[in-house]
């Protein structure tokens, strides 16, 4: 499929190594990782879930994206254009930057997961002032 | 792992499909998107067929209605998608995969469509597009008449 470029979005491997019993695919969304002064926003691309489904944790450094999207293909329907097709979404990420995880926020709009991570008090730069004399 | 979806269709038919697509591209109108610098590819596009209508749908995370543009005009569907480019000035980015830019996708439709009754829904980042066939295109049930009585 040489045509679509990477606005499409690629289908994924078995989450971490482990094998399912589920069929159906997976797809690892596309993310903008965007670091600010005081965290790190995450915006992935995850069209068709459902925001109340989304799983996002956040252990040991490690952030897991995981959402489960209904097939919506029509089964009866005569495809004439297959071109993308239609599973969960799941992308872990290693976090290197302390997080303060009990203040991780998510929202979803428009198909998009942004998630805030703020970072740890100990590690947000901090402005030293100088004392004249 | 995509092959697999497309492997409903024909190879033959979809090798048609493909270079009717770089054509129409290459020497019709300007492929926005495919080969200008102003975007980076064409979205996908899966597209059914059932009794009374064809159906389009495409992923467009990120936009919201006032972003697509939808036309119908000789015999075919064309969709344009702006995706804002929301860049945090002074921010770094770590990862950067989710492109912006406008992305154009033209399909010819195979056979007529109700050009006054197209629907679109946009649903969680999930675009469809609903295009009653035109009357002519709607498939017709032919009586048999049965010549029962000249046989007798």
């Amino acid at each position: 499929m040489p045509l679509q470029s990477e606005i499409n979005k690629k289908p994924a491997d078995h989450p971490e190594g482990a094998e399912r019993t589920r069929s159906g695919q997976f797809f690892r969304p596309n993310c903008d990782i965007v670091e600010r002064e005081d965290e790190i926003l995450v915006l992935a691309d995850m069209p068709g879930a459902r925001g109340e489904q989304i799983d996002v944790r956040f252990e040991d450094g490690m952030l897991t994206i995981h959402a489960p999207v209904p097939d919506r293909r029509e089964p009866e329907a005569e495809y004439l254009l297959c071109e993308y097709g239609v599973g969960d979404y799941w992308r872990t990420f290693q976090v290197s930057e302390a997080v303060d995880a009990s203040k991780i926020s998510a929202e979803y709009a428009n198909g998009v997961l942004t998630l805030h991570l703020p970072k740890a008090e100990s590690v947000k730069p901090r402005r030293i002032a100088v004392a004249t004399a | 792992m995509p092959l697999r979806y497309r492997g409903m269709r024909h190879p033959v038919a979809q090798l048609r499909d493909e270079m009717e697509r770089l054509l129409t591209g290459f020497l019709g109108q300007p492929a926005a998107g495919l080969w200008s610098a102003e975007g980076r590819g064409q979205p996908a596009v899966n597209l059914w067929e059932q009794a009374d209508a064809l159906t389009a749908e495409l992923e467009v995370p990120g936009v919201n209605s006032g972003h697509i543009d939808i036309s119908v005009a000789g015999g075919e569907l064309s969709i344009r998608i702006e995706r804002p480019d929301l860049l945090q000035e002074g921010a770094t980015y770590h990862r950067r995969e989710r492109p912006v830019g406008s992305f154009t996708r033209t399909l010819r439709l195979p056979f007529e469509v109700d050009g006054n009754n197209v629907q679109a829904e946009l649903n969680n980042g999930v675009l469809t597009i609903t295009l009653p066939k035109a009357e002519e295109a709607k498939p017709r049930k032919i009586k048999v008449a049965a010549a029962s009585q000249a046989t007798q």
